[in-house]
């Protein structure tokens, strides 16, 4: 198969970048998307030319590594997988390919391809987590949880950490993200305890790392390769009125006493 | 030639451990805080014990070469991790645990660290359901287990096909705590190139920031390796595209000794190649073996047929079909362990009876599963393996047979730890896959997940301690001292020699190239003349490299083909070793098998009397041999037998 490419390359934050196009040819359907691109680089290193940087690792969709805007969707045309799972047969000879980062204020790029997603791990730093240490912890099997609970925190869970839900998003919202994460652990009884102090956490980091706010439209869920659900939105949305108001309640019973 | 001594604790090999935690030293909690560890890696092994450290109280530097340290390739484990909690109540205990392991490494592993990982392995699944890791549960809401890698009890815990990722989110998730709280520095998009000696103790590394491309320079009292696994040096793996040696590497070189780097593990049931631009290959769990059975035709002219397209595979009869495994070993059937059923699909397809276009691939067939216990039940096991399966290949399972090859998918050995997983440079710890020690010449399922685990939360927190708790009185190190300032010039160097070299081949060539050397020859089936002709070709590989390789791009930029200049070199160098060793072991064990040590019936034949023994290498400058050291192995509680799965 045969390829125009249209990439974007930009040598650094601060340099200005530009859509480039390259020809492809020779490639096999059943070679993936990243294959190609393989192919693309070692021809331009042999020709002296300068290799397209992106981010992959995996190669199998699981470390949520890899981004890239293909064709404007994130991740590409295929539903329910990451970039790296595409396979050229899922695109038409000849085709021309538009390939970006992903754009989103808190995601500065790198280079080329490559964007910086640590804001994301801030947002985790924040209160991703059940705060025990290694020790000291009761048998597993000591709190029962019915599976269907446990099914929808695992379903929760399978976020990647892409950063797709907030490139596809007009605001830069990262809200299936931390919903994700907030839903995953609140939907535990581990979880539970501090499930108010950790929504307020993570929603008021948010708000500090340049991602914008959620207008309900439904992107994130469209383009996420995990298939998250808004569900985990709106049970953010619940978790966190319920922690203001119970908190607000906080205060007035310290005042009362 | 050394005999290793591996300070094993006196006693009974089931008190060792509590034994040793009871006398071994502490550190106050206000010396801890003026301690530092570096912990290069950030998978299951650097995550846990980096977040373990932390909450301990010490100062601790964590470093990854990803963007963030989720994305380790711990994440990608699929089918689950092993503990003797002995829930389902069929007769699991941790001597059993113990047991299995030590047979399935087919005896080349060292008792009392195995033991140890059996005794912890039930806390680890106590503290990953406290971080709330959502493993799979029944419907009375306590945990589930499965049977996994044909062992007899079901002692596998599991979150779907995703437990991997799971663990590691939990220990993530401790880490991210402990950096918020400051007891962590995280140093992500870092390179780990050398590793920095001060009077024969490791106390430092040297890194490559890989956006800035600045050489920086770490210190610390202690530091921690736990960089994963070697298994790229095949370029062709499961591993991810960016796994490497390197830390581990620049630790040999250094004066750690590396041990039995010949055990890989290949792993039976991969997807198979499709072309020459096949950049890695993707693993289908294992428990894909529980239901599926495993067949190639018994006719060579049916073989040209499907190569031709001009029969199916359900066209062939039952009785023109050979399911070699059930054939082979009727006991234990489609379930031998992975190394067994590896061998024996090499052995159909260099004979000839190989599926697919390129003749290199067996049918893994679920007609009759489906037959027997319908769709929905199929469907409800595997159906998220039978989609990634359709989403590469473009064919469905339930329709046709899946076709497998086996692939490299880990590596047994690694720097050589004592018991306290102290490599032989006092103040440097190798913990998860970078070390040998637990899983002799085979590793059992879901038992890496265990160790990594078994490492970082629960052995190396109390081992340093006990190194550290003589360090109180050592200030913080200055990284201007001239150990630290040479080995940044020599790190700067090599990459500025790698640079100028303007040669015309791609660094991705030559990895491919080594891929195919080691694979031809030191891969599945292995024998004096190939290790001979191997050796040859590796070393004029490694000349190539240093006159031919071609790397694109500036040092002070983030500059991808540099990263790999410097992984590629030492794999080649890795090479050389694993060839070595593989060519010293005369004797096959697990995953090393030499065709000229077998039985009648082509099982591997071991030679205890010689090789019941690690193999630990021993630096000696570049155009010199390695030299070779030992450590034996006593076997007290278990006796040596042949495996036997037939
Ligand atoms: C596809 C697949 C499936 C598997 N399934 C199972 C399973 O079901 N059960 C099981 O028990 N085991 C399984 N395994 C094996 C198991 O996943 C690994 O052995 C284990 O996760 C290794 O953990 P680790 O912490 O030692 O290393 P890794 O998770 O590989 O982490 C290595 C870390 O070191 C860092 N690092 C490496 N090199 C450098 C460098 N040069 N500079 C800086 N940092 C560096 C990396 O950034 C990373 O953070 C599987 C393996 C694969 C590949
Ligand atoms: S919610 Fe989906 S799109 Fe967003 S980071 Fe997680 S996996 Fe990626
Ligand atoms: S490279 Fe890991 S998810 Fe795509």
């Amino acid at each position: 198969m045969n390829f125009t490419l249209k990439i974007w390359r930009q040598k650094n934050v601060a340099a200005k970048g530009e859509l480039i196009a390259y020809d492809v040819s020779g490639i096999s359907p059943d070679s993936s998307f990243f294959e190609m691109l393989d192919t693309l680089n070692q021809k331009l290193i042999m020709t002296g030319g300068d290799p397209v940087a992106f981010d992959h690792d995996c190669r199998e969709g699981i470390c949520g590594t890899c981004s890239l805007y293909i064709n404007g969707r994130p991740h590409g045309p295929v539903k329910g997988v990451t970039t790296c799972q595409l396979h050229m047969r899922s695109f038409v000879d000849g085709d021309t390919i538009h390939i970006e980062p992903w754009r989103a204020k808190a995601f500065p790029i790198i280079r080329d391809l490559v964007v910086d997603r640590s804001a994301l791990d801030k947002i985790i730093q924040a209160g991703g987590y059940v705060s025990v240490n290694t020790g000291g912890v009761p048998d597993a099997n000591t709190i029962p949880i019915p599976k269907e609970k446990s099914e929808a925190a695992m379903d929760a869970a399978a976020c990647i950490g892409c950063g797709a839900c907030v490139a596809a998003c007009s605001n830069a919202a990262a809200m299936l993200f931390i919903g994700a994460k907030v839903s995953h652990l609140a939907l535990l009884p581990q979880g539970r305890v501090e499930a108010s102090k950790r929504v307020q956490k993570m929603v008021a980091c948010v708000d500090t790392l340049g991602f914008g706010n959620c207008s309900n439209t439904y992107a994130c869920e469209a383009e996420c390769p995990k298939g998250i659900s808004v569900v985990n939105i709106a049970r953010m949305n619940r978790e966190f009125i319920g922690a203001k108001l119970f908190s607000e309640k906080e205060k007035v019973v310290k005042v009362s006493f | 030639m050394t005999r290793l001594n591996a300070r094993i604790p006196e006693g009974p090999v089931a008190s060792k451990w509590s034994d040793y935690k009871s006398s071994c030293k502490l550190v106050n909690p206000s010396n801890k805080r003026k301690l530092d560890i570096i912990v290069v890696g950030t998978g299951l092994a650097g995550a846990s014990a980096a977040a373990s450290l932390g909450e301990l109280g010490y100062k601790v530097k964590v470093f990854c070469y990803q963007d963030s340290p989720r994305r380790a390739h711990s994440i990608a484990a699929q089918g689950g991790i092993n503990a003797a909690k002995n829930y389902p109540n069929d007769g699991d205990s941790a001597f059993r645990l113990f047991y299995d392991t030590i047979k399935g490494g087919d005896y080349r592993a060292r008792e009392a660290n195995v033991y140890r990982l059996a005794q912890v392995s039930n806390q680890i699944i106590d503290l990953c359901v406290a971080q709330g890791v959502p493993f799979a549960r029944e419907y009375g809401g306590l945990l589930a287990n499965r049977s996994f890698g044909g062992a007899q009890v079901s002692r596998t815990f599991y979150a779907r096909g995703q437990t991997g990722q799971q663990l590691l989110l939990g220990a993530y998730s401790a880490l991210s705590r402990q950096i918020a709280l400051g007891n962590v520095t995280l140093f992500n998009r870092r390179d780990v190139l050398d590793t920095v000696l001060v009077d024969g103790k490791a106390r430092g590394i040297i890194t490559r920031n890989l956006v800035t491309g600045d050489i920086e320079r770490h210190a610390a009292h202690a530091v921690v390796l736990a960089s994963g696994g070697y298994g790229n040096v095949f370029f062709l793996s499961t591993n991810a595209m960016g796994s490497n040696v390197t830390p581990a590497w620049s630790a040999y070189k250094k004066g750690a000794m590396f041990a039995n780097p010949c055990f890989t593990q290949i792993h039976p049931t991969c997807i198979p190649v499709h072309g020459d631009t096949q950049s890695k290959l993707t693993l289908m769990s294992e428990s894909l073996r529980n239901d599926g059975r495993i067949w190639v035709p018994l006719k060579k002219k049916d073989v040209e047929k499907l190569r031709t397209q001009s029969i199916k595979p359900s066209d062939i009869p039952e009785e023109d079909r050979d399911y070699y495994l059930e054939r082979r070993y009727p006991a234990f059937g489609n379930l031998v362990p992975r190394d067994v059923a590896s061998r024996a699909a090499k052995e159909r397809c260099d004979a000839g009876f190989g599926v697919g276009s390129t003749g290199v691939a067996v049918y893994l067939d679920f007609a009759d599963a489906i037959k027997r216990k319908g769709h929905d039940t199929i469907d409800a096991l595997y159906g998220n393996l039978f989609q990634m399966y359709e989403q590469i290949v473009a064919e469905n399972p339930y329709e046709t047979p899946m076709m497998i090859y086996p692939a490299v998918h880990y590596t047994m050995g690694g720097l050589w730890v004592d018991y306290e997983l102290m490599t032989t440079i006092p103040g440097l710890f190798a913990i998860g896959e970078c070390n040998f020690s637990d899983h002799g010449a085979n590793r059992l399922g879901a038992s890496a997940l265990m160790q990594g685990l078994a490492d970082g939360y629960f052995v190396l927190p109390y081992t340093i301690g006990n190194y550290l708790a003589a360090e109180i009185h050592t200030p913080r190190f200055d990284t201007g001292a001239s150990e630290f300032t040479i080995a940044a010039q020599g790190v700067t160097d090599r990459l500025k020699k790698m640079k100028e070299s303007a040669g015309k081949e791609s660094v991705d060539s030559f990895h491919r190239r080594l891929g195919k050397i080691m694979w031809e020859y030191c891969g599945m089936a292995r024998n004096d003349a190939g290790l001979t002709e191997a050796l040859y070709q590796i070393t004029e590989l490694r000349h190539e490299y240093a006159r031919g390789v071609r790397i694109p791009g500036g040092f002070d930029e983030y500059n991808p083909e540099l990263e790999k200049a410097c992984r590629v070199a030492d794999f080649i160098e890795l090479g050389e070793l694993m060839v070595r060793d593989a060519q010293q072991r005369k004797e096959s064990c697990g995953g090393h098998f030499r065709e000229e040590y077998q039985t009648s019936e082509g099982e591997a034949l071991r030679n205890d009397e010689r090789f019941a023994s690690v193999s630990a290498w021993e630096y000696k400058g570049r155009e010199v041999a390695a030299s070779l050291n030992r450590e034996d192995l006593q076997f007290n509680e278990i006796k040596l037998s042949q495996r036997s799965y037939k």
